[in-house]
C-alpha cells in the first residue's frame, strides 16, 4: 500500500522531469543553426527563411506579463480588502461566488470575448494596425484572467492577520484604512506575494486566449494598439505544420518560456524571504 | 482629586443580552482602578467601552452616558477618543514589523515623520515602558522575535508614545510568567504619575498590589467600589467579602 502512495507521489516528480528532457532535447540541436544571443536578440522571426530571433515575442511576453499584473494586482488587491474589511457577510458571498466563476471559464471563452467585445473597442477609440487586436487587448483579457488567483490568495491571507492585530492598530487611534494600509498588508505580504508569482505565471503561460485577442504579428510593438505575438502564441501557431529547424526553434522557444518562469519565482520568493528577514527571524510566535 | 472620566447610568448590550447593568463610576486622574469580579461579569466589556472598542462587536448598544474630561465619548470621534484612551490587550499583539516601526506606527500616523522626532519618541516610550535597555540593541528586529514578557512592555510603549491620557489594561499578565508579571507591576506604579491606568485583572493579589481603588462586579452589576485596602480588608457588600475569600468565582 505505501509503495503505491509513494509511486503516486513521484508521478509529479517524474513528469516534470521528463518534460523538462523532452523540451531540452527537442530544443538543443537547434543552437547549432542560430546561437543563443542571436535567438534571443534576433528581431527578425521568419521559419520560412530560416531566421530565428524571437527578441519581438520575447519582450512582447514581458510588456504583456507585467502590464496584467500591475493592473490585476491593484484591482485583485482592492477587491480582496472590498471583500475582507468592508463588505458585509453576506454581500461578500455574493462576490466570491462571482470570483470562482471568473475561476472556472475556459480561456478560450475569455479570448473569444475579448475578440467580440474589447479588440472592437480598442479599434474603434485608438484604431491601430491590428484593428484591435493589440498589446493591450491582451494585457486587459489576462489582468481579467489573473484576478480570481490574485483576490483568492490576498483574501486567504489578509483574513489570516490575527483580530488582535486589527484591535491594536485601532485602539492606537488607527483609522480603518490606516490599519489595512500599514499593519494589515504588511502582515499578509507572503500569501499575497505568492499570489501575484501564481498570477504573473499564469499571465506568462497563458495561450489560447492571447492568440485570440493580440493579432499575432512577431513584430516588436511601438505602441499599446500593435498587434504582437508571445512566446506561447509563437509555439502554439507554429507547432501545427513546423518541421526541421523551424520545429526545434519552437522546442527552444518553449525552453526559453520555462526559463524565464523559474527565473522569476526565483526571484520573487528571494524577494519575500529578504523581506521577512529584513523585519528579524519573523514567525517565532 | 479630578475626575478624568464619569460613567453614569450605563447599561450595555450584545444583541439582547444585557453585559452591564445601570453601572455608576467616577475615575480619577493619577489613580490606578482595578476592575475585579468572576469571568463573565463585565469588567472587560466596561474597559472596552471606555474606548469604545466595542463598537466592533456584533450589535452593541449603549443605554446611558460616559464622559472624559466632560466631553461625552459617545459623541467623540473613535479615532481622537482612542489617542486620548490608549489600550494594551490580554494577548501581547505587537505588530509584525519591527520594534522600532512598532512604537512609532501611533506618531507616524498622527503625521510625524522627521527621524529624529521619532527616534526621540521610540526611546523615550521605551524607557518609559521600561525595556529599553533589553531591547535597545535590537530595535531594527521583529517585536515578534522577543519574549511573551518584552512583547507586553512594547505594546505598552506603543500605546505610551501617543501620549494618552489613560491607559486601558485588559488582563497585561494573564499571558506572562511571574518575572514578566512583576516587571509590569513595577511599571505601572511608575507610569501612574503620569496616566491614569484602569485594569482588568483575575488576580485578587495583584490588584491589591497595584490598585489604589477597586472595583468589584458581579453578573454586569457594579457590586462595590472602595479603596483597595478597604475593598480588600472590609468589604462593605456581603458578595464582594465572598469573592475575596474565595467562597465562589
Amino acid at each position: 500500500m505505501k509503495y503505491i502512495f509513494w509511486l503516486c507521489a513521484a508521478i509529479t516528480i517524474i513528469v516534470i522531469t521528463f518534460m523538462g528532457a523532452y523540451i531540452i532535447v527537442g530544443g538543443l540541436p537547434f543552437f547549432s543553426h542560430t546561437n543563443i544571443v542571436s535567438f534571443l536578440l534576433g528581431k527578425k522571426w521568419n521559419p520560412s527563411g530560416e531566421i530565428f530571433g524571437i527578441y519581438p515575442m520575447l519582450i512582447t511576453s514581458i510588456y504583456a506579463t507585467v502590464g496584467a499584473t500591475s493592473i490585476g494586482v491593484v484591482v485583485g488587491m482592492s477587491t480582496a480588502i472590498v471583500l475582507v474589511e468592508i463588505l458585509p457577510l453576506k454581500a461578500a458571498k455574493v462576490f466570491s461566488a462571482a470570483i470562482d466563476l471568473l475561476a472556472g471559464i475556459p480561456s478560450v471563452i475569455y479570448g473569444f470575448w475579448g475578440l467580440m467585445v474589447i479588440v472592437p473597442i480598442i479599434d474603434k477609440f485608438w484604431g491601430g494596425k491590428g484593428a484591435g487586436s493589440s498589446l493591450l487587448a491582451a494585457i486587459i483579457i489576462l489582468s481579467i484572467m489573473i484576478l480570481p488567483t490574485i483576490i483568492r490568495m490576498s483574501e486567504v491571507s489578509l483574513k489570516a492577520v490575527p483580530k488582535e492585530y486589527k484591535e491594536g492598530a485601532l485602539g492606537l487611534g488607527a483609522s480603518k484604512f490606516q490599519y489595512i494600509f500599514k499593519v494589515q498588508i504588511g502582515a499578509a505580504k507572503s500569501g499575497i506575494m505568492a499570489g501575484i508569482v501564481l498570477g504573473i505565471g499564469r499571465a506568462l503561460g497563458e495561450t489560447m486566449a492571447v492568440i485570440l485577442v493580440s493579432g499575432n504579428a512577431p513584430i516588436i510593438p511601438k505602441s499599446l494598439v500593435d498587434p504582437v505575438r508571445t512566446l506561447t502564441a509563437n509555439i502554439a501557431l507554429e507547432m501545427g505544420y513546423a518541421s526541421g529547424v523551424a520545429r526545434q526553434a519552437l522546442f527552444a522557444t518553449g525552453m526559453v518560456l520555462f526559463a524565464l518562469i523559474m527565473l522569476i519565482n526565483f526571484l520573487l520568493t528571494q524577494f519575500i524571504k529578504n523581506a521577512e528577514r529584513r523585519n528579524g527571524n519573523a514567525r517565532k510566535a | 482629586m479630578n475626575k478624568i472620566i464619569s460613567i453614569k447610568d450605563l447599561s450595555f448590550y450584545y444583541g439582547d443580552f444585557e453585559a452591564l447593568k445601570n453601572i455608576n463610576l467616577e475615575v480619577e486622574e493619577n489613580e490606578v482602578l482595578a476592575f475585579i469580579g468572576p469571568s463573565g461579569c463585565g469588567k472587560s466589556t466596561l474597559l472596552r467601552i471606555l474606548n469604545r472598542m466595542s463598537d466592533l462587536a456584533e450589535n452593541p448598544k449603549v443605554k446611558g452616558e460616559i464622559t472624559f474630561r466632560g466631553q461625552n465619548i459617545f459623541h467623540m470621534d473613535t479615532i481622537e477618543l482612542r489617542k486620548k484612551v490608549g489600550m494594551v490587550f490580554q494577548k501581547p499583539n505587537p505588530f509584525p514589523m519591527s520594534i522600532y516601526d512598532n512604537i512609532a506606527y501611533g506618531p507616524r500616523m498622527q503625521g510625524i515623520k522627521k527621524k529624529a522626532s521619532l527616534d526621540e519618541i521610540v526611546e523615550d516610550s521605551l524607557k518609559k515602558a521600561a525595556i529599553w535597555d533589553e531591547v535597545k540593541d535590537k530595535i531594527r528586529k521583529n517585536a515578534i522575535s522577543v519574549s511573551g514578557g518584552q512583547q507586553q512592555r512594547i505594546c505598552i510603549a506603543r500605546a505610551i508614545a501617543m501620549r494618552p491620557e489613560v491607559l486601558l489594561m485588559d488582563e497585561p499578565t494573564s499571558a506572562l510568567d511571574p518575572i514578566s508579571t512583576s516587571k509590569i507591576e513595577d511599571l505601572m506604579s511608575e507610569l501612574k504619575k503620569q496616566y491614569t491606568i484602569i485594569i482588568v485583572t483575575h488576580n485578587m493579589q495583584q490588584a491589591a498590589r497595584i490598585s489604589d481603588r477597586t472595583a468589584f462586579f458581579l453578573l454586569g452589576e457594579l457590586i462595590e467600589t472602595d479603596r483597595t485596602e478597604t475593598i480588600f480588608n472590609l468589604p462593605k457588600n456581603k458578595k464582594t467579602e465572598d469573592y475575596i475569600t474565595g467562597r465562589f468565582g
